[in-house]
């Protein structure tokens, strides 16, 4: 799942006909004040972008300061308040113990949070790490490498993640760095065709033409211009991990049942589709959000904010 | 539709464009390409639109068949073609005038015809479009219309696909394409811009002969005024979406009106050789006891091609060059692309490792430098690219791309590497102003001097300066070359300067080598090579050159 | 044309044999003792016999080297042994070979249904002249993706089969029950399908010799059609052997949200116990797969485009 292509569309691509009529003003001057009123406009013409931005905010205070949102506690349940659907009371309505699932959602979001960030971590550093050396390094140590990212990526994701599951046991911590190096691949493929790119370019033979060292070189030119396009990823990965996380904690290896994980959650309201949709349908609902949220952001970090810079 | 002004069709123009306006929508907002443009093209004649890039001249012409890039838009005025408005068509309508009655050459043939289909399909389908021909009988046609278009094996190239033809050849094929319906006028879009010179001129030989043939108008775009001089019966010259003349070429070649096609008249380098402007500034007379700067004896370079059937093969890029660059002088290489030259130069800034050959700087050989050595070569050499924008980071800041050099060999503290960087935007004549910028911020020309600051941050011997204009609008190419002269005659800097473009050449240099296929064929002078070219090579080289039929 | 296929073929055995390698280190040596934890099936090891474990060491070769644990095990996965399953003692193929119709069925479905819905949606996203109908085509693909699967699994489930009793909900008797898992699993990967060939679609209608064709006075469909979609069906192409995995992966959610049979539930089972032949058996199956797509596109690809010179030493990755 981890590995599909979010490659997400822009709809409006037409050619940019801005060869302009006036090719050589640059106009003098006004930068602080001009960057964050383009900052705004750029923002003002995206109501998506902004929505996607605030439901990243909550997710991420309702993950340090869950309390702020809610004041139930995730783990009690009122056995009277048995199956009660979503209204003013319970915003997301009860489970079969009579616990808030809006409580559980809020305070979930720290368990899947820290999970993502780890696997969205491992593989950024050891991908990176990776693609860095390789795409640098050339060589043996290149097709070395490069195999072994080309053999990970015939496996499909989920199914390292399985294997890895299995060797390293169950529990949230467990599964992130299983979702985590199953995603290694994908970014040693990006991070080496960034640094292939950006060595090739002309700029940095100009570098090297003025008598610049290979390591201020690579600092200097190489890293600061391969980076974009990996972060990019790494926004990509993090609405994967999202979904490879609850994935892997829906089939039952995540953290134990009272923990309120957003998979296990849906997991356990499976039982009750038949009388109590909420249980799984709101906390999908949250997962969806926040994946839809990220992976526009990541457009966003992609192609668009490069009209506004 | 503004006003429908302008005197009625006379019976004998076939197009008459008159007060169009052009936009685009961005997201910065609109921006108008073309304003208010007349034009005329009479039956059977050749009418060229000169204009630099984003004078409006390749709009106006897409906008005559209806085929506006992305986001664009007739806003006003009318395109009369064989008494109708077709800007007043719909798409469907447009179709039928499409390849029927107006043919289209584009600009780049090499990725102009679909990949994946037979060269003799692609030629067909305008017959099948327009139900000239039916299944059986348009694959035939289509061998012929190849073969009038001057395509050699014609029955075996329609079987062919496109990457299996040269440039040249797919040119033909698209000029089949144009004239397969017989139509009255074709658009010839920068036709032959993406190709070699010696082929340009057999590409424009074709279209104008086969257009005499067959009594087609021919609506011709090009940037070069040298192009225009030699086909057109009329030039019409644009600026900013707007025309600033229209008239009979000799009359606006030889009485120009408007400022701006003077000035267009004077930086045409191709024109230039016709009628030679002033010569570069002599070269600085040699010492008796002074050395050459440059040394290079008997290079060699091999590229090894992909294995095929497990043979090894190589290709001799550089075959044997020698040459010495003299302090303070303007050595030019030229020839056309694949002829070594741009190799040459990498090999003796040590960007590239020769196979064979020597090469010393100042007496010192520096074939195989190394580490230290290597370094005192980089800060007395420097090199500027063909195109600007890929040479600077986009990261930095212009004052960061020049100081780079200084910051690299640690000269001066951070506060004096500033000053240094502005002082040569300064000489550059660049405002202070880009300082801050970026890259991207730039024009093309502004670009080419802060790679030229760059070069000379470190008060260079040598600079290799590889195609520096050939990116560049005509009017900007001029006073790049006069920059780069000025600079030269007040530091006494020499120049390695490659060039596909004898013009430019001639503009600047004060030794000239001309390669072919990896080798120098002559050496000379400009004046010996120009007037006396003693090599078969270079008399066909200059006999390429747009403008002379003119002149 | 006959090297080029034995290159490709000796390509897919090595990522085979690379898959297995890369499977048995993390299955046998990652853990450190397999055998404890297989026979604790994921409960707490300390409650096992220490005499049983050394018997199922022994038992499992694990008491030699890891070297020669490693070439004994490839010698018997070449034959097609995997081992037997620790949980029910079944060969691991012939466990995996039982299950693979059901999956065969599930995903070829989805396969289908995703390439049809995904191909249609991107075509018609890219041919439309309304500028707030194709924003809204081009949205539904990113829409697609950003779902979790197991969720839409009870999403459909809940509606059609709880609410409307239009279609079972689980199990995997007749046609009627593949109908949700199939469109479960089509709509993740149909819009990766319809990202794909629409961003593909988009770049190749700017490309110049669209251009050429309209200006020939082709209609719009002819240009859609005939010289748009079959060059941008060819970068798409290679996406094939990622969509597969894809496909493999998302049969595991699938066929435990409607508890069918197949590939996909026996590995859950296998990795709940801790069955670490099945899981391995599992892996390199996956690698299987995606080795036999791409396999198959490699056969395909120079018949749709001419500039593919076929030759042994072609320097196409396998991604």
């Amino acid at each position: 799942m981890s590995q599909s292509l979010v490659g997400e569309l822009e709809p409006e691509t037409g050619p940019d006909p801005g060869r302009p009529l006036h090719p050589e003003p640059v106009e003098p001057g006004a930068v602080g004040g001009a960057e964050v009123r383009r900052l705004i406009r750029f923002l003002l013409r995206r109501p998506g972008l902004v929505l996607s931005l605030l439901v990243i905010a909550l997710v991420v205070l309702a993950a340090f300061w869950p309390t702020l949102f809610t004041s139930r506690d995730p783990l009690l349940g009122v056995p009277a308040d048995r199956f009660q659907g979503p209204g003013a009371q319970h915003w997301f309505g009860t489970d079969e113990l009579g616990r808030d699932i809006y409580a559980r959602v809020v305070h979930g979001a720290a368990l899947s949070l820290k999970a993502t960030l780890i696997a969205v971590g491992v593989a950024f550093v050891a991908g990176g790490t990776i693609g860095l050396v390789a795409g640098f390094i050339g060589g043996w140590v290149e097709n070395v490498l490069m195999r072994i990212v080309d053999v990970l990526l015939a496996i499909p994701a989920l199914f390292l993640s399985l294997a890895l599951v299995t060797a390293l046991g169950f529990g949230t911590v467990k599964v992130a760095v299983a979702v985590g190096l199953a995603s290694v691949a994908s970014f040693a493929r990006v991070m080496r065709s960034e640094v292939l790119r950006v060595r090739r370019a002309v700029y940095v033979e100009a570098a090297r033409s003025t008598g610049a060292r290979w390591y201020s070189v690579l600092l200097r030119h190489v890293l600061p211009n391969a980076m974009g396009p990996v972060l990019v990823l790494a926004t990509i990965e993090f609405g994967l991990a999202v979904l490879a996380v609850s994935s892997l904690s829906f089939l039952g290896y995540g953290a134990p049942p009272p923990a309120p994980e957003w998979g296990t959650l849906i997991s356990t309201g499976r039982n009750y589709l038949a009388n109590a949709w909420w249980l799984s349908t709101l906390p999908g609902l949250t997962v969806a959000a926040t994946v839809l949220a990220v992976n526009r952001i990541a457009r966003a970090l992609d192609g668009e904010s490069a009209t506004w810079r | 539709m503004s006003t429908p002004s302008g005197p009625a069709a006379m019976p004998e123009n076939l197009l008459e464009i008159s007060d169009l306006a052009v936009s685009y929508r961005s997201r910065s907002g609109v921006v108008r390409a073309v304003d208010g443009v007349d034009l005329t093209v009479r039956a059977g004649e050749i009418v060229a639109v000169v204009g630099e890039s984003g004078s409006g001249k390749s709009t106006t012409a897409h906008a005559v068949i209806g085929l506006l890039p992305g986001t664009g838009r007739i806003d006003a005025g009318r395109i009369r073609f064989g008494g109708r408005d077709l800007a007043g068509l719909s798409e469907r309508e447009l179709r039928l005038v499409r390849g029927a009655q107006i043919g289209l050459v584009p600009q780049d043939p090499t990725v102009s015809l679909n990949p994946v289909q037979r060269i003799g399909d692609q030629v067909a389908e305008v017959l099948r479009v327009h139900g000239l021909a039916d299944r059986r009988s348009a694959p035939l046609d289509a061998v012929d219309l190849l073969e009038r278009a001057g395509l050699p094996d014609p029955a075996v190239r329609a079987r062919q696909y496109p990457h299996e033809l040269s440039g040249g050849m797919r040119q033909r094929v698209l000029i089949a394409v144009a004239i397969a319906a017989k139509p009255k006028l074709i658009i010839a879009d920068e036709p032959t811009s993406a190709l070699d010179v010696t082929v340009q001129r057999l590409i424009l030989d074709h279209i104008q002969s086969l257009t005499e043939e067959l009594g087609t108008a021919v609506l011709l775009v090009t940037h070069d005024l040298g192009v225009a001089a030699d086909r057109a019966q009329r030039i019409v010259v644009m600026s900013r979406g707007r025309v600033v003349e229209a008239g009979p070429t000799r009359q606006v070649l030889d009485q120009p009106g408007h400022p701006y096609t003077r000035q267009l008249l004077r930086s045409a380098p191709s024109l230039a050789v016709a009628r030679p402007a002033a010569p570069p500034r002599p070269a600085p007379g040699r010492i008796a006891a002074d050395r050459p700067l440059v040394t290079v004896e008997n290079l060699a370079k091999e590229f090894s091609l992909p294995q095929v059937a497990g043979a090894v093969r190589s290709v001799r890029a550089v075959d044997d060059v020698s040459f010495s660059i003299n302090r303070g002088e303007t050595f030019a290489l030229v020839g056309e692309s694949g002829s070594g030259k741009s190799t040459t130069a990498r090999l003796v800034l040590r960007l590239a490792e020769p196979n064979a050959g020597r090469i010393s700087f100042d007496g010192e050989e520096i074939t195989r430098a190394r580490g230290e050595a290597l370094r005192r070569l980089r800060r007395r050499a420097q090199l500027i690219y063909q195109n600007p924008y890929a040479s600077l980071d986009p990261r930095f800041s212009i004052g960061e791309v020049i100081a780079e050099p200084l910051r690299v060999f640690r000269v001066g503290d951070r506060a004096s590497r500033q000053a240094r960087a502005r002082e040569f935007v300064d000489r550059v004549a660049l405002p202070a102003s880009v300082l801050d910028r970026r890259p991207a911020e730039l024009s093309g020309g502004q670009r080419q001097r802060v790679a030229i600051a760059r070069a000379l941050a470190l008060s260079p011997d040598l600079v290799v300066c590889d195609e520096p204009v050939s990116a560049l609008d005509v009017s900007v190419q001029a006073q790049v070359l006069e920059l780069l002269a000025e600079l030269q005659a007040s530091t006494g800097v020499a120049y390695l300067f490659i060039s596909h473009d004898l013009a430019v050449v001639r503009q600047i240099a004060h030794r000239v080598a001309v390669m072919q296929a990896g080798r120098i064929v002559e050496i000379g002078t400009p004046s010996e090579l120009f007037d006396r070219p003693n090599h078969a090579y270079t008399r066909e080289l200059l006999a390429a050159i747009p403008g002379g039929q003119h002149a | 044309m006959r090297r080029y296929l034995a290159g490709r073929l000796g390509q897919a055995v090595a990522v085979l044999w690379a898959a297995y390698t890369i499977s048995f280190l993390v299955l046998v040596w990652l853990p450190g003792d397999p055998v404890s934890a297989m026979a604790a099936g994921g409960l707490d090891q300390a409650a096992v016999d220490p005499a049983q474990l050394e018997a199922l060491r022994r038992e499992y070769g694990f008491d030699r080297p890891p070297l020669v644990q490693y070439l004994d095990y490839l010698g018997r996965a070449v034959r097609g042994d995997f081992g037997n399953s620790v949980a029910t003692g079944r060969p691991v193929t012939s466990t995996l070979a039982d299950a693979l119709p059901y999956t065969l069925q599930l995903t070829a479905a989805a396969l289908a249904l995703a390439v049809l819905l995904g191909g249609a949606l991107a075509l018609y996203a890219t041919y439309t002249p309304h500028r707030w109908l194709r924003q809204l085509l081009m949205s539904l693909p990113s829409l697609g993706v950003s779902l979790p699967t197991f969720w839409i699994g009870l999403m459909l489930v809940q509606l059609l089969s709880f609410r409307l009793r239009l279609l079972p909900a689980f199990g995997n008797e007749g046609a009627a029950s593949l109908i949700l898992p199939a469109v479960t699993l089509a709509i993740p990967t149909g819009a990766m399908v319809a990202q794909l060939l629409a961003k593909s679609l988009l770049t190749t209608l700017d490309e110049p010799y669209v251009e050429t064709a309209r200006a020939k006075g082709a209609g719009r469909i002819r240009v859609h059609l005939r010289h748009a979609l079959r060059n941008a069906a060819l970068p798409a192409l290679t996406m094939v052997g990622i969509l597969v995995g894809n496909l493999m992966a998302g049969s595991v959610v699938v066929e435990t949200v409607f508890s069918r049979n197949g590939i996909g539930r026996e590995t859950v089972g296998a990795v709940t116990v801790q069955d670490i032949p099945v899981v391995q058996g599992v892996v390199v199956f996956g690698a299987l797969a995606y080795v036999l797509a791409n396999l198959a596109v490699d056969l395909i690809y120079p018949l749709l485009d001419p500039r593919i010179v076929v030759t042994a030493a072609q320097p196409r990755s396998t991604g």
